[in-house]
């Protein structure tokens, strides 16, 4: 039970930096975008790329931070693979999404977003091969934290949960405290009283894939360290996450937070009651609660 | 000779069954503007629905209750039409997304669902032992498949038929109408939300034919079948065709289907071994660019809708 709670703070950590890119780009370009979860696995593979290759270059950087797993090679991969996958996600939306938003209505866009999925999943398989993949051999033993009642954690975990919390106080900062933050909530509330006041609307748009990128990159790393890496992450990651923005409501970015973290322990807890093979399947049932009790979620407003 | 010709029938037969989920998927999108994301979870409810009612008993198993096949078929149809109704229910009140993502929800959830509840419908293993109707009078060759073929055929039509009807009728009017222009729409005293809940399950019903037709070709279904991917290929289908024009969706499922196995099959002669491992990854990267190609390029489809324009309007212009 305990250790169903731990591990649900931890991988709602995880859902809740992918949450929140997802919430954002759902909010202004209202579409349901099904290929952010993809973003993930781009993060955590570009990830994996430099981390190899840092380590090949510089030999040193590539011996673990004690009690970690965590090397520094990969401590500098992520930040490479955060700015790369921000720009992918840019790319991607030149390439795609912007031209379809040109062409037709919004749903159009999230059947667009069906497609990119399926595009970058395979040839992510293509690439790196269908077999799981680890960002480090070693095998570094969980701690025993207590025995009554019985918790294991992993030094890794401990990372993940600790540099997620901080990625998120730092949006915080940037989102309160700082010009750019002001007109992207400016942005989010009403488009064009926004431009009429100066904000670019474009540039916000590049920012928000940019960020939402980034973290998602984080998100795919973190899951990367603390499960494996594989080209389905993705796929089994999107429910999850939307169900995150549902509970959070659309659109809110502390809602997408407070909601992965709520996704997180849900689908952790749900496996005292329920056999593990139905773990997939938790998120819709929280989706449909959500939907019953409270459709525009924790946060989020009424809109049509 | 007879290999070619009954190959033939194979491929038409299976075409033709995802034709109809295809009509069903157009009456969901091309005519009422609903994207469902989980049309994998209808067609796979009205395949389970039908062998469940229709097969014989199966040892830690429910369901086996060997119906008529048609009331089988029927009742399968009503699962798919009763899972659409209680996520159109929760869903079609709010905006756009929320359908798009409980739909996905609901084709992963029921896909799980049936991988793991093996005292519902055998699990990972899927349900076997279901006799397909009249087949001790026909045997299980050529003869039998062509029959079924035209069963198929029939019943194709009679939806195409149905459906042609239905987008003339004052009822097919009001659905265009919603997906215009909803406040209009309301300003005139329609309900929105409930016809598109009833447009939602009528399509996702057709969904279940298809799906209960699938199933009793195979005389076999399991989770392999109901895979997001299938959802994928009959929105393909429904998106190359033309969506809004009933002729363009059984066209464009022919076409998509068609290039389909002929890219599997070029796939598992020519290339080379090591690359076959990835003969499904390839065919969905092609799948996927032929779906973002159309939807920029040409997003009305190769058989675009023919907009029906009231006769004073064109008077006017």
């Amino acid at each position: 039970m305990i250790q169903n709670l731990v591990d649900g703070v931890l991988v709602g950590s995880i859902l809740s930096l992918g949450a929140i890119g997802l919430t954002m780009a759902m909010h202004m370009l209202r579409f349901a975008n099904f290929s952010h979860a993809e973003l993930l696995s781009i993060g955590a593979y570009v990830a994996l790329v430099f981390d190899g290759l840092f380590a090949a270059i510089y030999p040193a950087l590539s011996s673990a931070i004690q009690p970690l797993s965590l090397t520094w090679s990969l401590c500098a991969a992520i930040l490479i693979s955060m700015a790369l996958t921000g720009l992918s996600a840019v790319l991607i939306d030149r390439l795609v999404f912007k031209r379809v938003r040109a062409k037709g209505g919004e749903l159009s866009m999230v059947f667009a977003s069906f497609g990119v999925a399926m595009i970058l999943r395979n040839i992510l398989g293509l690439i790196f091969g269908l077999n799981p993949k680890l960002y480090s051999q070693d095998i570094v033993f969980a701690i025993v934290v207590s025995r009554d009642p019985f918790l294991l954690i992993k030094p890794d975990q401990v990372f993940t949960l600790i540099a997620a919390l901080l990625i998120m106080v730092f949006l915080h900062l940037v989102l309160s405290r700082t010009t750019f933050g002001y007109s992207l909530r400016a942005v989010a509330e009403n488009p064009s009283l926004a431009q009429v006041s100066g904000i670019n609307l474009d540039r916000i748009i590049v920012l928000i894939w940019l960020i939402g990128g980034g973290l998602a990159a984080a998100a795919g790393v973190f899951y990367g360290l603390t499960n494996q890496i594989n080209p389905v992450l993705g796929r089994d990651l999107v429910l999850p996450i939307f169900a995150a923005t549902i509970v959070g409501g659309i659109g809110s970015i502390y809602g997408a937070v407070l909601g992965g973290f709520l996704v997180g322990l849900a689908s952790n807890l749900a496996l005292v009651i329920l056999p593990s093979g139905y773990s997939p399947a938790v998120p819709f049932l929280i989706i449909l609660a959500v939907l019953i009790i409270r459709p525009h979620g924790l946060f989020g407003e009424e809109r049509t | 000779m007879i290999g070619v010709l009954s190959y033939l029938v194979f491929f038409v037969t299976v075409a033709s069954i995802l034709s109809i989920a295809v009509l069903g998927l157009n009456l969901q999108w091309g005519n009422t503007g609903l994207f469902n994301g989980g049309v994998v979870a209808f067609f796979g409810a009205g395949a389970y629905g039908t062998l469940i009612l229709g097969g014989s008993p199966q040892a830690n198993q429910l369901g086996g209750f060997e119906l008529p096949y048609l009331l089988a078929l029927l009742g399968g149809m009503v699962i798919a039409g009763l899972v659409a109704w209680i996520v159109g229910l929760l869903t079609l009140r709010l905006r756009h997304d929320y359908l798009a993502i409980a739909t996905f929800g609901v084709a992963v959830a029921f896909e799980n669902f049936m991988r793991n509840a093996s005292w519902l419908a055998g699990g990972a293993q899927g349900i076997r032992g279901f006799e397909r109707p009249l087949r001790d009078t026909l045997g299980n060759g050529f003869a039998y498949n062509a029959l079924f073929l035209c069963f198929v055929l029939v019943l194709l039509i009679g939806t195409y038929l149905f459906l042609e009807r239905l987008i003339q009728s004052p009822f097919g009017r009001l659905l265009r109408a919603i997906r215009e222009d909803e406040t209009a729409a309301q300003s005139l005293g329609k309900s929105p939300s409930r016809i598109r809940l009833t447009s939602f399950v009528a399509g996702s019903v057709i969904m279940g034919l298809a799906g209960g037709l699938y199933a009793t070709f195979y005389a076999f279904i399991s989770p392999q079948d109901v895979l997001p991917i299938l959802t994928f290929q009959i929105w393909a289908m429904l998106i190359v065709g033309g969506a809004g024009n009933n002729k363009g969706a059984v066209m464009g499922t022919f076409l998509i289907w068609g290039a389909w196995t002929a890219s599997g099959w070029a796939l598992s002669r020519f290339a080379p071994l090591d690359v076959q491992l990835y003969t499904g990854s390839i065919q969905f990267v092609l799948i996927g660019f032929v779906i973002v190609g159309m939807l920029m390029w040409r997003p009305q489809g190769l058989f675009p809708e023919k907009l029906v324009v009231s006769q004073s309007a064109r008077s006017k212009g």
